[in-house]
């Protein structure tokens, strides 16, 4: 009974501590509001018109939406960077950084998941999916597969964090024989759910771009460099407009995570081009409407020429320690990688799994602004959910949030 | 392998690889006509005897007797094509709605429904009544959108599930459809092959399978691509035209056709996450439009091109709606959910053609029974060089290209 009115007395400091704050944090959570405003408006005409509204045509079925979500599985997996050495390896530097890294893996799986239903014809009858009322085509559809793996590690990122925070609330210690093999579970389940969204594409005999080994390894690969790259920038953030102590040591470390998943994913780029190029089959057209252009239909060109340079150079620059130990520089860098994976596992890999079509034709995909702000908006959301999620679990780990707060004062001060 | 054509399916696969030697497993899957095997029996009777206790036995012919030759093969299209087929004598109103099998629940609560629907003037006036038909609409809705798979219903939920979308048409529209749920006759896989030689490119297959599949006029969605191609270069999809507008056939191009081939081994049956989508006993890969959550996997998995997704709210004039309808084939579709060919289902288990077979004026395209030896699909298969697209992918399609 104790904990459960502890708990409630959690639920209701959280909110109080979530809707006070200082300026930049109101100006900046009304920002995203009106955003996710924006991109609901947005939504609403998808709904009523069909996804016609959107630039998705029968040639190319899947869009912005897609590769937002694909990209985003990664950025989620990634948290498990940050786990790993906190929770089984025990090293104390990461110790600030990892709920942040959880919260992050929330706020990416939330997005995946409204992404995933945006892209839905019927999102009325998503009830079909749900083992039980419907009918479930698992293990046969890797689609099913990652409805489990994503929802799973949903829920691992909520309950670990949330033991851990609420036994910091009541001002006790967590017991690890409790959140450890929770960690480790999470550990190899970061590895399923980006492996599970690779073969959702590398299992598809009718697409030649995506029907290759490569694509998982390479997508843990960019999934590790771009996530810690984000997860870095964050905790810049959270460095500079909270009093949350973030030492250099952490950052660095995870800068070092980055720089070698970085070196890796380019590996991998070089391999994968090697292959397209160097001998050319009917199977490379995809590769080479993504990098040349076919038949003058050049739409991806800009994007996927500002993916390369920007990752090479920002690998390369991350590969010298004097430049990496530089904050400046790494938070630079950071920016670019994330910047140029998003383009590289997004747009850079649906659209031209699409292009040429089965028969060769070659028909362009452009979002529309309705595509765009519904993408935008369910950004903000994510943003806005990590920001609830980080002010709270920073605020009870500084102890501003404790359960009988004043009680535990005015026995501190007797 | 006594019977006729040994065909795996699901439930005798087991059986079947038992029986093959151990050289004959394959490791991949492979569609087994029985092409291969000779025939002990001439086991094509309805009645699965050999004896000859019925009387059709006197008429199917042996195989060998069966052959023809390609001559003979070549008249026989033309008479097909020349016999004009007498048109179907068209049901009215009355018949439509008497003719419908039905039990005497429904036919009262139809019998009313359509009393109070002939009152007219006097009726919508009448509140009360009014009421009633809303409430009727509103419980159909409930019904239908919380209904169960179709490929697991029990054939009376099958049957309450086509009563209900005859009745709301008949509520919204005040026209009658007829609606069928036939399931797939036994011994029967449907084929269908692609005279490469024969077809002009009139694409009267492509507007006939319009007209009869009451696909969306709006966005002119066409189940089947004609692909123009220049002789001589071989089968060059990439510089192929599918959507020409000029006068066919154009001087050095040839056409080929495709649509959705029917695989045996369905790349987009495996990837729908709620099986809303399913390869049928007789061969045919069919989707119900009520189950489908429209992800698109489907779609990204065909690599032949043959499935259509509706991108707005289909719409197709009053007039010119087909209202012979099957509920995995032609009935009116949603927005959202994803559509294609079905061999036209609703003409295929009724002992028909489908509507691009009959319409194209070559006589170009094939179409029968696999597992029926007398049939012309079977007597091309086994006489001409025939070959399938991609066949590297293992999905065995159930459409051969021929040519004279």
């Amino acid at each position: 009974m104790e904990t459960f009115r502890a708990f409630i007395s959690m639920v209701k400091d959280s909110f109080g501590f979530i809707t006070h704050g200082s300026k930049t944090y109101l100006i900046w959570m009304i920002f995203l509001t009106v955003i996710m405003l924006f991109g609901m408006y947005a939504y609403s005409i998808q709904l009523e018109e069909g996804l016609s509204v959107t630039g998705m045509t029968d040639r190319v079925s899947w869009g912005l939406y897609i590769s937002n979500f694909t990209f985003l599985v990664g950025v989620a997996a990634a948290a498990v960077m940050l786990v790993m050495p906190t929770y089984v390896l025990h090293d104390i530097d990461f110790k600030q950084a990892v709920l942040v890294g959880e919260g992050l893996a929330v706020a990416a799986l939330v997005m995946c998941l409204v992404f995933v239903v945006a892209d839905m014809g019927g999102p009325n009858l998503l009830w079909h999916m749900i083992p039980g009322i419907g009918v479930f085509n698992f293990p046969n559809s890797m689609l099913a597969w990652d409805v489990i793996v994503l929802n799973g590690y949903l829920f691992i990122n909520i309950t670990i964090p949330l033991y851990i925070l609420f036994c910091h609330y009541q001002g006790k210690e967590a017991n690890p024989k409790i959140y450890v093999p929770g960690s480790i579970l999470s550990v190899l389940w970061a590895v399923g759910i980006h492996l599970v969204t690779a073969f959702l594409y590398e299992g598809l005999q009718a697409r030649p771009f995506w029907n290759n080994a490569l694509l998982g390894p390479r997508f843990l690969a960019s999934a590790f460099a771009a996530g810690p790259a984000l997860i870095i920038l964050v905790l810049a953030a959270i460095r500079r407009y909270s009093e949350f102590k973030i030492t250099d040591k952490t950052i660095k470390k995870i800068a070092m995570i980055v720089t070698v998943a970085a070196q890796i994913n380019l590996i991998m780029l070089v391999s994968e081009l090697f292959k397209e190029f160097y001998a050319p089959t009917h199977h490379s057209e995809s590769a080479y409407y993504l990098f040349f252009g076919l038949e003058g239909k050049t739409a991806l060109l800009p994007w996927i020429w500002t993916a390369i340079p920007l990752n090479v150079l920002a690998t390369i620059m991350l590969t010298f320690h004097k430049l990496r130990n530089n904050l400046n520089v790494l938070y630079i860098c950071c920016f670019m990688l994330f910047v140029a994976i998003w383009i590289e596992k997004g747009f850079g890999l649906i659209v031209p799994g699409f292009i040429p079509g089965p028969y060769g034709k070659i028909a362009e995909y452009t979002p529309t602004w309705i595509e765009i702000w519904v993408t935008l908006g369910i950004w903000a959301l994510g943003a806005f959910i990590f920001t609830m999620l980080a002010k709270t679990s920073i605020g009870i780990e500084m102890g501003k949030l404790r359960y009988k707060k004043k009680e535990v004062e005015e026995a501190e001060t007797a | 392998m006594a019977g006729a054509i040994q065909y795996r399916n699901r439930k005798r696969k087991k059986i079947a690889i038992n029986k093959i030697p151990m050289e004959e497993k394959k490791k991949w899957f492979q569609l087994d006509l029985g092409l291969s095997k000779k025939q002990t029996v001439g086991g094509s009777c309805g009645c699965g005897k050999s004896s000859g206790g019925c009387n059709s036995h006197s008429l199917s012919p042996s195989k060998e007797e069966y052959r023809i030759s390609a001559e003979e093969f070549d008249t026989a299209v033309e008479n097909e094509l020349t016999e004009t087929t007498p048109p179907e004598p068209r049901k009215d109103g009355f018949q439509q709605v008497f003719e419908v099998k039905m039990d005497r629940r429904t036919a009262f609560r139809k019998l009313t429904a359509s009393l109070l629907v002939g009152a007219g003037a006097v009726q919508t006036s009448c509140s009360v009544v009014t009421g009633e038909e809303t409430k009727e609409k509103a419980q159909i809705d409930w019904e239908e959108q919380f209904k169960g798979n179709y490929k697991l219903m029990t054939p009376e939920e099958k049957k309450a599930t086509v009563d209900r979308l005859v009745r709301s048409y008949q509520l919204r529209k005040k026209k009658n459809i007829k609606m069928s749920s036939t399931d797939a006759a036994k011994d029967v896989l449907f084929g269908y092959a692609f005279n490469i030689s024969k077809c002009q490119g009139y694409m009267n297959c492509v507007s006939a399978c319009v007209e009869e599949n009451n696909q969306d006029r709006n966005s002119q969605m066409q189940y089947i691509r004609i692909h123009e191609m220049k002789d001589g270069q071989g089968f060059k999809f990439n510089e192929a035209d599918d959507n020409y507008y000029h006068e066919v056939p154009a001087e050095g191009h040839f056409y080929m056709g495709t649509q959705c081939f029917h695989c045996d081994n369905p790349p987009c049956v495996n990837v729908c996450p709620v099986e809303a989508t399913w390869r049928e006993e007789d061969g045919l890969v069919v989707i119900d439009y009520d189950w489908c959550i429209g992800c698109r996997y489907c779609m990204a998995a065909c690599p032949y091109d043959g499935r259509r997704f509706n991108w707005s709210k289909p719409e197709v004039p009053e007039e010119e709606v087909n209202k012979n309808q099957h509920y995995l084939g032609n009935r009116m579709r949603k927005k959202g959910v994803m559509e294609k060919c079905t061999f036209c289902v609703q003409r295929s288990r009724a002992g028909k053609d489908p509507a691009c077979v009959e319409a194209c004026p070559t006589g170009a395209r094939i179409f029968g029974n696999l597992l029926d030896p007398d049939s012309t699909i079977r007597w091309v298969l086994e006489n001409k060089q025939v070959f399938r697209l991609k066949e590297d992918l293992g999905t065995e399609p159930k459409f051969w290209y021929f040519m004279d």
